[in-house]
């Protein structure tokens, strides 16, 4: 592996100094499970790693029903589905770090870490869109926020300046009847990079009947993951009713612009974005209803 | 699985020899070994599928401080195109050195170019992007139909192909052409009422084995090489170093040390002359590791084929002709396992007119190496798919056409064996037995298919010596490295003869300089063949102890006789002695008893499988899942059960994943894209049922206790049986490996 | 050349140093500079589990964390599962389950195995392989891995 300096950041402000100084040198190591082999293959050039799992900002995990979910960057997604409030609040989000990895990945690999990988196939993205998360970044100008769907910008790349770190991820606090739900498409059943995932959430009327709004977004079918406006505008004050649920698919579809690679085909990712787009949108909806009235 | 009443130790489950070492992080793997003045090597690779290679520049490489020694082609002797002899078949020494360190062409992605000896392991891979080389890319040819059309880039401007006898004169892809024939092929087909004839194409899957290449080489001052490894054959490692280092054999001692899978991999050798030359060099000893992507890209997967396969019946069900044509890629070099795919494609069924032609193809990839019963699960993939159709057509059970054509002890194979006491009928009637196969799989979407599958197995050399402790227990020493617990299985042959239990027999693999001659573990040969060595070794502990006996009590030794465990004296005194008691009284009675035998046994015969499939096939995404699986097996005799079923269990979790998923995906360019775990996929065990295997004993008559080899049949059947399965699952019938969910997809008109 | 640093840890109970290039994953430092050769390299990114270690309670891929990182915390390896005269339950398991074959996967399973008994002693069968995705086995089908972590848990 290429030589690189490794500094255990204490404070944001010693991380963000180091960033800021560094330049494009510098990278920060959290979980480090795509940081590292990212190294190791040459895939990405680096003279600094940053740890900053020292800094308390960054593993902060809290949860309030008012307020919502404070997630700090570097916390793994084992700490996040042993965590009842956020099994509770927010299913979709789960779902997502329960299939990253393995069990051992889980260990380390995070969901500030895959927002920040910026994969075109990350699992934890459409998630964060569809619970409408924003992202928490400090700079040397201090904290600005951003909406989750605007993190990436391309494969690998995103909305993060130079000496900007992400310290933490916000959900709010989930609406009455609502729930997300995200699953993916892969040949095997664990340890595979998704062909196509998609993540929905839905706000249903008191009588379960009705979708007053939904949120859709897709991984892996195009540079980055993405918010399927019109699919999800076009389900708000709706029935449920299979009729709608195939308009959204369809507008899904439409948006996607995949690729083929050894991971899948063009042709087979615009199709499963049709079958888990369905599939999404009625595991967010059988969630609602299966919970309490 | 037959009662166990005649013996004591043969088909009992005792915990291996080498179990607590192990499961402790004890045993001591190629990657593992340590010594004093350790440097670390690295190999370049080729960036280009085809290529000739204009010149390397290693200046740069050499200024780097740590590096302390570069070697490439210029470092191998001179190699001339005369014929190698490896033991088990002779190779042209050009080739086999020319994949070592590529001298003129780079052939393949992967292909190594030159190698770098470090004082660690980052300086050595540092110092390879600091070799200069300049190539002149060549368009690459990745496919054997492609390779095989008259324009074709051509891979080998010297090769003609040999066909049956003749050579062609233009240069050409097709290395040999081989024909069987038996019967009249015309006149079978005009007898058939029903004739299926279909194409069938199979990717490029690697063996898999979790660990990667290893070698660690010394060279002493005065000339002696020692080589400490993973292999399959340690005595094959010493032949392959001595042709193309051009060394002497007496010279050269390999070690091989705990071996984390091979599956056939691990018997051709890459980075271990690569080691020997860095050692050279550099006067130190140099470990060269390979990683995981060096492994899928630079070592032997084994062929891509494409095969046509013609089958007809009448309408009772008897098949009446067979003709099939196997064209497999051999990767860079010749020498594709398409034989071994003629020997096994219709030999599970005794058909009187069978035409069978195969074609070894030089192609722009790694150039292949055995992989777990080689050639015959392409071969059978196309052989069981269109028997389970024939069978669909003529309204028969699947598992009732391959009663009736099933081959029995005398039936001819079209390459010439004729068979020996064989099992497959048991196996096929053990399928049908099976509360598997009799029960009902009706649900919507999901399917069940059968296959059978036929593996020859071989003997070859083993050596074994026994040696007597004063306890009752004795050494074991064995030339057959172990893989899959064959101390164990090895040791309970002599533990039977011996009356002993499997404990007292201390199993020791040891080096070439310490034992005779053993061929590769390999070919399902070694519990059969080393262990008919051990078990004749045995036997001389026992004559040479008679003799004890004898001497200790005063008698002729033709009265010692020798069972359970008790030697006793017939005709006169009236005397017993237990072998524990006889081994304290050694020293007294003449010294040390060492027993000892060597074997080169031809009774191998043959394995057969049958297997039993239920899938379940998403048909919005094209995913299949294994709902259940049963396969059975004749073992002749299962001298360790859990081992052999062990070996059932892991050849068709293989087959599952060259069913469903695995296979070398190219670009263009000819680079392999998914060179690692994650994109290869291999299963896991989340994509997995339990796997019942099914143990059925017909004794083999060419082993003292019946022993068949069992570890390379049950990759066999599990392709075509998962894509029959597909097919009663979905109404399509796949014709090309792996069966992913793009390929169902498309199968059934959704994409 | 980047300068070592140090590093304090705890390895199987004990108290160790060493000092480490930044670039040196977990996984080499155990094997090359500690000589515990128990973990093992099978694709060195995360995906075969060869070399699963137990990091501050928690499973990992050792091959993913620098060594540097493990300054102040605890390792538990593949070495310290036994006791000097008796193997863990996992151990015993696996061998009169006969789930292992080749054994170099064997390290890595007995230490996922470890952790996820440790966390939920009395898993089902699909928990089990659910846990266990992550480490690949070629030799067995995993059949026998699979019921010797369920027997083991039962001994336990």
């Amino acid at each position: 592996m290429q030589e690189f300096e490794y500094i255990n950041a204490k404070t944001v402000s010693e991380a963000v100094t180091l960033l800021d100084e560094k330049g494009d040198k510098a990278r920060i190591l959290a979980g480090g499970t795509d940081l590292i082999v990212q190294a190791r293959e040459g895939r990405r050039t680096l003279d600094w790693m940053i740890d900053i799992k020292s800094i308390p900002e960054v593993n902060e995990l809290s949860y309030d029903s008012n307020t919502g979910l404070t997630l700090g960057a570097a916390v793994p997604c084992y700490q996040i589905y042993a965590d009842d409030a956020v099994c509770n609040a927010y299913p979709g989000l789960v779902d997502a770090t329960i299939i990253i990895g393995g069990t051992a990945i889980q260990g380390r690999a995070g969901v500030g870490g895959n927002l920040c990988n910026a994969s075109p196939a990350a699992d934890c993205i459409p998630p964060l869109i569809v619970l409408n998360a924003t992202c928490v970044i400090a700079g040397p100008n201090g904290e600005r926020e951003i909406p989750s769907e605007d993190f990436c910008t391309a494969p690998g790349q995103t909305a993060l300046e130079k000496g900007e770190m992400l310290v933490s991820i916000k959900i709010p606090a989930p609406q009455q009847n609502s729930r997300s739900y995200y699953l993916r498409f892969i040949p095997r059943n664990e340890m595979d990079i998704a062909v196509v995932g998609a993540g929905a959430a839905i706000v249903l009327d008191e009588a379960k009947q009705r979708i007053i709004s939904a949120r859709i977004a897709l991984a892996a079918v195009a540079p980055t993951p993405l918010y399927a406006e019109e699919a999800s505008a076009l389900l708000a004050d709706r029935e449920i009713s299979d009729t709608a649920i195939d308009e959204a698919a369809q507008a899904a579809q439409n948006i996607a612009r995949p690729i083929s690679d050894m991971r899948g085909t063009a042709e087979q990712r615009t199709h499963l974005v049709g079958v888990l787009t369905r599939r999404a949108l009625n595991g967010a909806i059988q969630r609602v209803k299966d919970d309490a009235a | 699985m037959s009662e166990n009443k005649e013996y004591k130790v043969i088909g009992t489950r005792p915990i291996r020899h080498d179990g607590v070492d192990k499961v402790t992080g004890r045993a001591i793997y190629g990657a593992d070994f340590q010594i004093t003045g350790l440097l670390h090597g690295r190999v370049l690779r080729s960036p280009h599928a085809h290529a000739k290679i204009v010149s390397i520049d290693t200046s740069r490489a050499e200024a780097l401080p740590g590096v302390k020694g570069i070697v490439t082609a210029q470092d191998l002797p001179a190699a001339e195109d005369k014929m190698a002899d490896l033991g088990e078949g002779a190779v042209n020494l050009k080739y086999l050195c020319d994949n070592i360190l590529a001298s003129d062409k780079a052939l393949y992605k992967g292909h190594a170019i030159a190698a770098v000896a470090a004082t660690n392991p980052h300086i050595a891979g540092e110092a390879c992007t600091l070799l200069d080389v300049e190539y002149e890319v060549l368009p690459p040819v990745l496919e054997v139909r492609q390779a095989m059309e008259p324009d074709a880039p051509i891979l080998h401007d010297n090769i003609r192909t040999s066909s049956l006898g003749e050579t062609g004169e233009k240069p050409s892809n097709v290395a040999s052409h081989l024909q069987h024939k038996k019967g009249d092929i015309e006149k079978g087909f005009t007898e058939a009422d029903v004739v299926i004839e279909r194409e069938f194409v199979t990717g490029t899957v690697h063996q898999g084995y979790i660990e990667p290449h290893n070698a660690t080489a010394l060279y002493n001052p005065d000339g002696q090489l020692t080589v400490w490894c993973s292999t399959q054959g340690a005595f094959t490692v010493r032949e392959q170093l001595a042709e193309i280092l051009q060394y002497p054999i007496s010279k050269i001692k390999v070690v091989p040390l705990e071996i984390g899978g091979g599956f056939g991999g691990k018997i051709n050798v890459y980075i271990k002359p690569v080691a020997a030359l860095l050692a050279k060099k550099t006067g130190k000893p140099v470990k060269v590791l390979m990683n995981r992507a060096d492994v899928f890209e630079g070592t032997g997967p084994t062929p891509a084929s494409y095969l046509t396969i013609k089958i007809g019946a009448t309408n009772d069900g008897k098949i009446t002709a067979a003709q099939t044509s196997l064209a497999f890629e051999a990767g860079a070099y010749p020498g594709s396992p398409v034989g071994a795919g003629a020997m096994c494609v219709f030999a599970p069924y005794n058909i009187e007119n069978v035409l069978i032609d195969g074609y070894d193809v030089v192609v722009n990839k790694p150039k292949t190496a055995p992989y777990r019963a080689p050639g015959a699960t392409n071969a059978a993939f196309g052989t069981e798919t269109v028997i389970d159709e024939l069978a669909e057509t003529l309204n028969m059970d699947p598992l009732e056409i391959r009663l009736k054509n099933g081959a029995k002890e005398g039936d001819r194979r079209a390459d010439g064996p004729v068979f020996p006491r064989i099992g497959f009928i048991e196996t096929i009637e053990a399928a049908q037995e099976h509360p598997h196969y009799t029960s009902s799989n009706g649900k919507k979407h999901h399917g069940r298919g059968v296959a059978s599958g036929f593996w020859f197995n071989i003997g070859l050399e083993s050596s074994v010596t026994i040696s007597v402790n004063p306890d009752g227990t004795v050494n074991l020493v064995e030339g057959s490295t172990d893989i899959g617990g064959t101390r164990a299985s090895i040791a309970m042959q002599a533990a039977e003869v011996l009356g002993i239990p499997a404990e007292s027999v201390n199993p020791t693999v040891v080096d070439t300089n310490s034992i005779g001659y053993t061929a590769v573990t390999g070919g399902s040969r070694t519990t059969y063949a080393t262990g008919y060595a051990a078990y004749e070794a045995a036997q001389d502990v026992v004559k040479q102890m008679k003799a004890r006996a004898a001497k200790l009590w005063d008698v002729d030794e033709d009265n010692i006789q020798f069972a359970d465990g008790e030697f006793s004296s017939i005709n006169g005194k009236e005397e017993q002695i237990s072998f524990r008691d006889l081994s304290a009284k050694l020293s007294q009675t003449g010294g040390p008893v060492v027993g000892r035998a060597t074997m080169n046994p031809a009774g191998a015969g043959g394995a057969f499988a049958t297997h039993v499939v239920d899938v379940a096939v998403d048909e919005e995404t094209g995913k299949v899942e294994i709902l259940r699986y049963t396969a059975t097996q004749d073992a002749g005799k299962a001298i360790h059960p859990s081992y052999v079923e062990g070996q059932i269990q892991g050849g068709v979790v293989q087959g599952i994943g060259w069913a469903l998923n695995e296979e070398y995906i190219y670009n263009d360019e000819g680079e392999m894209t998914n060179a690692s775990f994650l994109d290869y996929r291999m299963p896991t065990c989340l994509d997995l049922p339990m796997i019942d295997a099914v143990i059925v004993e017909v004794p083999n008559p060419g082993h003292p206790y019946g022993v068949r080899g069992v570890g390379e049949v049950p990759i066999v059947p599990p392709p075509a049986a998962i894509a029959n399965a597909i097919y009663d699952a979905i109404g399509v019938r796949m014709t090309e490996l792996p069966m992913s969910p793009d390929r169902i997809l498309k199968a059934l008109g959704k994409i | 050349m980047v300068r070592k640093l140090h590093v304090q840890t705890a390895i199987n109970g004990e108290t160790v140093e060493f000092l480490c290039e930044p670039r040196q994953s977990l996984l080499e430092v155990l094997r090359d500079e500690l000589h515990l050769t128990g973990a093992k390299e099978g694709c060195n990114n995360g995906n075969c589990g060869a070399c699963s270690v137990i990091l501050d309670g928690r499973l990992v891929n050792s091959c993913l964390v620098l060594g540097v990182e493990i300054d102040g915390k605890s390792v538990e390896t593949i070495e310290g599962v036994a006791e000097p005269e008796k193997l863990h339950p996992i151990q015993d398991a696996f061998l009169e389950n006969a789930a292992l074959q080749c054994g170099i996967c064997t390290p890595g399973f007995i230490m996922s195995a470890k952790a996820l008994l440790d966390k939920n002693p009395n898993p089902t069968e699909h928990e089990v392989r659910y846990w266990l995705a992550g480490n690949l086995c070629r030799c067995t089908g995993y059949d026998k891995i699979v019921r010797a972590v369920l027997d083991a848990a039962s001994a336990t």
